[in-house]
């Protein structure tokens, strides 16, 4: 898959977490949108996962650590064909599948559950270290928020990954600065996150989290990587391709009225389905 | 007198056996291996043996995302920090899921002695039995610590299995001894009374049973070695036919086994009951000996409050 068509994914992922936001009438769009790049290059060109068998053994795994962005997540997923688009429009809904936070004994394609921060950047680890002691090629992938890094169970998980020299681990900081109460900086800060983990033993690569060139390249160098484990801080903007959510920590948790879909909608190209 | 074990040296021998056993069996341990007793496991199979250091929240997380490899993890440490520090990894990692993680924690309960009240848990089986999903189990001793192990590997799902430092007198062994998780044990019957009891207590139990039985009154004892799920027929059974119950635990009152069989009674079949154990507050420094004497975790004081409830 080129570039052009991962852009294209881009544009279905984004209408599609702001059409089920909007349905469900709650949610994080904010944190979703600005991963949106990073799952799409993951799902739709890096991962070796298989639709049809979502829990086959050899498959690359990922964990959205940031679990409040289950939205991006599930976007992927249904793009993907692990289920039906139209579970999405039941987000959040009694009795539905799709859960407020990612669920993985029921979700299709949902590898770990998470929602309790810092956790499944954990829970990661463990998996890494499972597919390593077992010799096998397939790989682990997991998606912190910067917010994230606050909690501490992200430093010992940080500092387990480097001490069993876990390469088969690559994972993403999705650095869009801004958490519920404001920018990071002011709330709790977090810089400097690329020698915070050079200091725990991390390969450390920087990337535009918009730019497919970007993450794909940060992603192959990784696997190059042996004996250590590899973080990508990706620079993102909170609420990415939408022009009013953009850069706003009020849009981190709260879902689009009527108007404000259809703004975002007329901006992401156009409505295709109701 | 009969043989000393603590469970954690139970729990330490059958890991060793189960490592030969099943290749998925891994082990985790926070810094604390050799007192966990997973150490033995650590060296005989150390490339399946993964120390976490001093962080228990990553413990569990390790262990849940290793279960998800196709290990079956063993996660240990003491029971404070492994259920209290990580609570809610347990629920949201494991619990939650339902993934296949056994939290094997030892030093639970006042016999951890010496260490004092921060590490002497009192509420873990009362944090670990409201999880949905969680099984939880208190060995009575060494042999029952060892059959809980080897039976925890096999069956699918998140165990407590919670595990004492203290050397306790060896009951179980003998050739009948059966271990089903969720089934009780009745170690002596009769129709007097009822003593539930768990870990520990079971031997008190048993020992204010022969006391009882010197005063003319027949003590049923139960071993509830499996808290969650729990065994109502014959809690329910027991309180039919005895009419009188008395449970027996080295945890708070509150929300333990105590609370577990009185949960049970008032819905199905009330009658009078007393609990037995640390009665909401924290422990201290001392030997364990002394201690379970101080508060109140003696044969003595299960005889004591069986004449006065016999004699209202």
């Amino acid at each position: 898959m080129n570039h052009e068509m991962l852009e294209q994914k881009a544009v279905i992922m984004r209408k599609d977490i702001v059409e089920m936001l909007y349905k469900s009438g709650s949610g994080h769009p904010g944190g979703s949108l600005s991963a949106v790049e990073i799952l799409s290059a993951l799902y739709f060109k890096v991962m070796n996962v298989d639709e049809k068998n979502p829990r086959w053994q050899e498959r690359d795994r990922f964990v959205l650590s940031k679990g409040h962005a289950a939205p991006v997540l599930y976007a992927a997923l249904a793009e993907k064909g692990f289920f039906p688009k139209s579970e999405l429009w039941n987000l959040r809904k009694i009795g539905s599948l799709l859960q407020g936070h990612p669920e993985m004994k029921n979700i299709p394609g949902v590898d770990m559950s998470t929602g309790s921060l810092g956790q499944g950047f954990s829970t990661a680890v463990g998996m890494a270290l499972g597919l390593k002691t077992d010799n096998s090629n397939s790989r682990v992938f997991a998606l912190l928020g910067d917010g994230e890094l606050q909690e501490g169970i992200v430093w010992e998980a940080a500092m387990a990954a480097s001490h069993y020299k876990l390469e088969n681990l690559t994972a993403f900081v999705d650095y869009n600065g801004l958490q519920i109460d404001g920018p990071n900086e002011e709330v709790m800060g977090v810089h400097p996150v690329t020698d915070k983990f050079k200091a725990f033993g991390w390969n450390v690569l920087t990337a535009d989290g918009h730019d497919f060139g970007e993450i794909l390249e940060a992603i192959e160098i990784a696997k190059t990587y042996k004996g250590k484990p590899t973080m990508i801080v990706a620079r993102t903007v909170k609420g990415k391709g939408v022009s009013f959510m953009e850069d706003q920590a009020g849009w981190h948790g709260k879902a689009p009225n009527k108007e404000e879909r259809d703004q975002a909608m007329n901006e992401l190209g156009g409505l295709d389905h109701e | 007198m009969s043989k000393m074990m603590a469970t954690r040296d139970g729990y330490g021998k059958a890991l060793v056996e189960l490592g030969e056993e099943n290749e998925n069996v891994v082990v985790l341990d926070a810094d604390l291996s050799k007192s966990t007793k997973t150490a033995g496991f650590g060296e005989v199979y150390s490339e399946r043996f993964f120390n976490a250091g001093v962080a228990e929240q990553n413990l569990i997380g390790l262990a849940a995302g290793l279960s998800t490899t196709g290990k079956i993890p063993f996660a240990s440490s003491f029971a404070m920090f492994a259920t209290g520090r990580a609570f809610e990894i347990i629920r949201n990692s494991i619990g939650y899921p339902r993934l296949n993680v056994k939290i094997c924690a030892t030093h639970a309960g006042i016999t951890v002695g010496e260490d004092g009240a921060s590490h002497q848990a009192l509420e873990d089986i009362a944090c670990m039995r409201t999880i949905p999903n969680m099984t939880v189990i208190v060995p009575s001793d060494g042999v029952e610590a060892m059959k809980a192990v080897k039976r925890i590997a096999e069956f699918e799902g998140p165990v407590y299995l919670r595990l004492g430092r203290s050397g306790v007198p060896v009951i179980n062994d003998h050739e009948n001894y059966k271990f089903e998780i969720g089934k009780g044990i009745t170690l002596k019957e009769g129709g007097d009374i009822t003593i539930i009891a768990t870990g520990l207590m079971v031997h008190e139990a048993l020992k204010a049973a022969e006391r009882l039985e010197e005063k003319g009154v027949e003590a049923r004892v139960l071993n509830l070695h499996t808290i969650k799920p729990i065994d109502r027929e014959l809690i329910i059974k027991a309180a039919e036919e005895t009419g009188t119950v008395i449970t027996a635990e080295e945890h708070n009152i509150i929300g333990g086994l105590g609370s577990a069989v009185a949960e049970v009674l008032s819905e199905n079949m009330p009658v009078p009951l007393k609990r037995i154990g640390v009665e909401d507050t924290f422990g201290e420094s001392g030997k364990p000996a002394e201690l379970l004497e101080k508060y109140g975790l003696t044969h003595a004081k299960i005889f004591k409050t069986a004449i006065e409830m016999l004699a209202r």
